[in-house]
């Protein structure tokens, strides 16, 4: 009988995580086990992947909202997701490739720069729509409760369609001009989960100090502005020292861009910028998920 | 006998008005960037210089809810009354775990949906189709279980044909009853609702109603229901938990918790309301009061005189249809009467626009019975509801003239007994001693 007990408040405590707030053992019988405790909870928490394994499909949902709402009435609908890498390509062509002649390791300008842009769009274009997404929705703030780490996280990875849009076109680039792409390319879908990381790291983080100061959502647009020039995209990591490129490395899509070069054109790889950029992004990640996870209870009294 | 479903031991939170406050981030006005980084600077200068006895910048506490203690056990639902600001809100979000308790623990031991607006995350570009799925998802739902109910939903609605209409097109009338719909076919163990049954028209608040007594008495679900309309409360609640300035002043069967709640509204009595000026609000009433015909304030009145409810109304943006309106309630709570702006001059929102705007209702004499009254004032626009105010002007009317004061009934008409007289076959004989 007593083992019994012990053997249920065992179970209770797995379940609630929280011995301490645990008085009786509860038997262990239908919805009777279940038990949510709200306290004040100060400190560091961890992220709750149970809790957003469980609501998983909103996840999704919020994902496919913002996909199909973003280009409603518009006439040219998800050609605008083609129309923007392909401007900024048609630019930098004209100013760095034309103009400038940046040396491209004798690729076409437009491959050599698409190759960058790809990225480089994703990256500027999720962080920037996660940044802002949380303040954008005070009404979900304040009004529901679901893990708020979902706001930020869809925002962002909406643009993943985009970046599959562009893949598309740049496919098609690389046949009109007739270049195959290298081997490294199957270190392609690495590149992509490290570009995601990297997005995350600065989006949500990003999205938490912008529901308590508003000034980041005008910070946001210096800060692509700062990250663009200082990442290779318009131009090849080989113009800078190895000293330059450790620095701005400490930028993640500086390795990440050269890397996606390096592995669709095969350029000459740069690893310890690769390895730099890499653990900033997840280091920048694993802070976020944490400063995120301290800070969203206060959310709703700020939104 | 097994546990409580809900248990709140303690519950407290505390808001910081304005000010900043170092080691958190609980305040209404947050600071700037600019305040937090200054605030900082300060910091390290007074460590710098050792000074460490720093005396500690005063702070404008408010206590939305201190020490908030019940339970409440499987299947009951209880309603939460309570004049604006006592907390009622504060408790709900905490419960829904929207906002972090600063003291105190809450535990519910079973699924918790809330339903704190009609049609949170409805994006209005999407079909009515594809925001019944986001939105359940939103509210907890799995998509297998939003199948399942999806033509329920619909037909619940009653807004088969327009199903694949984005939102945005849809009347104010059906957007909140496809929203309700949702949200009434949750299946949680505890749901919790807020004030939301005072949208839509009158025929749909009562299936909604009718929906919500199903859930509670049908299916066994606890209901935490929070309202001003005490009809409603009363219908659908055992027990009624009474809020006062953050702090439970009664707890017990829901008809004792409205007199209470009624006879602590009697205490701040005033029939001239002046209310405090909330700049965020796009339009918000600045005073309400009662006069008699000849202009002098009063708060008592015979049923035999005419009175006047005056109403200040402040507006400060531009809004679609902006709508004054008031219900007038009776102790026991039930509306006895719901006056529009419009009822005269449909076109009169259209003149509200930015300004000061002053409205003077005439109630005539002889029509409600003699007993005690509150008002519930409330201004809406389109689709949303800027100002409410409870429980406000409370007055009194006598019957001092009537040969029948003490008479049932929630009006008291005078109405003239047409009169005719024919002889009767079965006349008695007059008693001796009557009166002849």
């Amino acid at each position: 009988m007593i083992e019994q007990d012990v053997a249920a408040t065992q179970a209770d405590v797995h379940l609630n995580g929280r011995a301490d707030c645990l008085e009786a053992p509860v038997p262990p019988t239908g919805i009777e086990d279940y038990e949510l405790v709200i306290r004040p909870q100060p400190g560091w928490i961890a992220i709750d992947w149970r809790e957003m394994w469980a609501y998983r499909e909103l996840l999704v949902f919020l994902v496919w909202r913002d996909i199909s709402v973003r280009y409603k009435q518009t006439v040219l609908g998800f050609a605008w997701a083609v129309v923007q890498p392909l401007m900024m390509m048609l630019i930098f062509t004209l100013i760095f490739g034309r103009f400038m002649k940046v040396p491209t390791g004798g690729y076409p300008y437009p491959v050599f720069v698409f190759a960058g842009l790809m990225p480089w769009t994703f990256f500027s274009q999720g962080f920037g729509a996660a940044a802002t997404s949380l303040a954008n929705q005070q009404a979900l703030l304040t009004k529901v409760y679901f893990p708020r780490l979902f706001v930020p996280v869809s925002a962002a990875m909406v643009f993943l369609v985009d970046m599959a849009i562009t893949m598309v076109l740049y496919a098609a680039l690389m046949v009109i001009y007739g270049v195959a792409p290298s081997w490294g390319i199957v270190w392609l879908p690495l590149l992509i989960v490290l570009t995601i990381i990297a997005t995350l790291g600065l989006g949500v983080t990003l999205a938490a100090l912008t529901v308590f100061y508003r000034d980041f959502k005008h910070i946001v647009p210096f800060l692509t502005m700062i990250l663009m020039y200082t990442a290779p995209v318009a131009y090849p990591i080989s113009i800078h020292s190895q000293v330059w490129r450790a620095i701005l490395s400490l930028n993640p899509m500086f390795g990440i861009v050269g890397a996606y070069r390096s592995a669709i054109l095969g350029l000459e790889w740069d690893l310890p910028s690769l390895a730099i950029s890499a653990t900033t992004a997840v280091a920048s990640l694993i802070f976020a998920l944490f400063y995120f996870r301290k800070t969203e209870r206060a959310f709703a009294d700020y939104a | 006998m097994s546990q409580p479903i809900i248990t709140c031991d303690r519950l407290s939170k505390r808001y910081i008005l304005g000010g900043f406050r170092s080691t958190g981030l609980l305040s209404y006005t947050p600071p700037s960037l600019r305040e937090t980084i200054s605030h900082r600077l300060r910091e390290i200068r007074d460590v710098v210089r050792g000074k460490r006895d720093r005396k500690p910048r005063e702070v404008n506490e408010f206590w939305a809810l201190k020490d908030v203690s019940f339970e409440v056990s499987r299947g009951e639902a209880i309603g939460l009354v309570g004049r604006n600001g006592a907390g009622k809100s504060t408790l709900l979000k905490i419960l829904s775990r929207i906002v972090e308790p600063t003291g105190g623990c809450a535990r519910l031991r079973g699924r918790v949906a809330s339903l704190l607006e009609v049609g949170t995350g409805f994006h209005p570009e999407l079909s009515g189709r594809e925001n019944i799925y986001l939105n359940g998802a939103i509210l907890g739902m799995r998509k297998v279980e939003i199948d399942r109910k999806f033509d329920a939903v619909v037909s619940f609605a009653e807004i088969e044909e327009f199903i694949d209409t984005p939102v945005k097109r849809y009347s104010s009338g059906m957007y909140v009853r496809l929203a309700f719909a949702v949200a009434a076919h949750l299946e949680p163990e505890i749901l919790i609702v807020d004030e939301v049954l005072a949208v839509g028209d009158y025929t749909f608040q009562k299936k909604c109603l009718g929906k919500m007594q199903d859930v509670a008495t049908g299916e066994g679900r606890t209901i935490l229901f929070v309202s001003h309309n005490m009809g409603a409360l009363s219908q659908l609640c055992s027990r009624g938990i009474l809020l006062e300035n953050g702090q439970v002043t009664a707890n017990g069967p829901m008809r004792e918790v409205i007199e209470a709640y009624f006879k602590s509204a009697s205490d701040h009595r005033a029939a001239q309301t002046t209310f405090p000026i909330e700049p965020s609000k796009p339009c918000q009433f600045l005073s309400a009061g009662l006069y008699r015909a000849d202009g002098t304030p009063a708060a008592d009145f015979g049923c035999d005189e005419p009175f006047v409810i005056r109403i200040s109304l402040e507006v400060r943006r531009n809004m679609l249809a902006l709508t004054p309106w008031f219900v007038l309630y009776n102790p026991e709570g039930t509306p006895i009467f719901c006056s529009d702006v419009r009822d005269h001059d449909p076109s009169i929102t259209g003149r509200l626009g930015v300004g000061v705007h002053s409205f003077e209702i005439k109630i005539p004499a002889y029509l409600l019975a003699p007993t005690t009254y509150m008002m519930n004032l409330f201004c809406s626009s389109h689709m949303e509801q800027h100002d409410t105010r409870t429980s406000c002007c409370e007055f009194t009317l006598r019957d001092l003239t009537s040969a029948r004061p003490n008479r049932p009934g929630v009006l008291r008409l005078m109405l003239p007994w047409n009169h005719q007289e024919e002889p009767t076959h079965l006349a008695m004989p007059q008693p001796a001693g009557a009166r002849s």
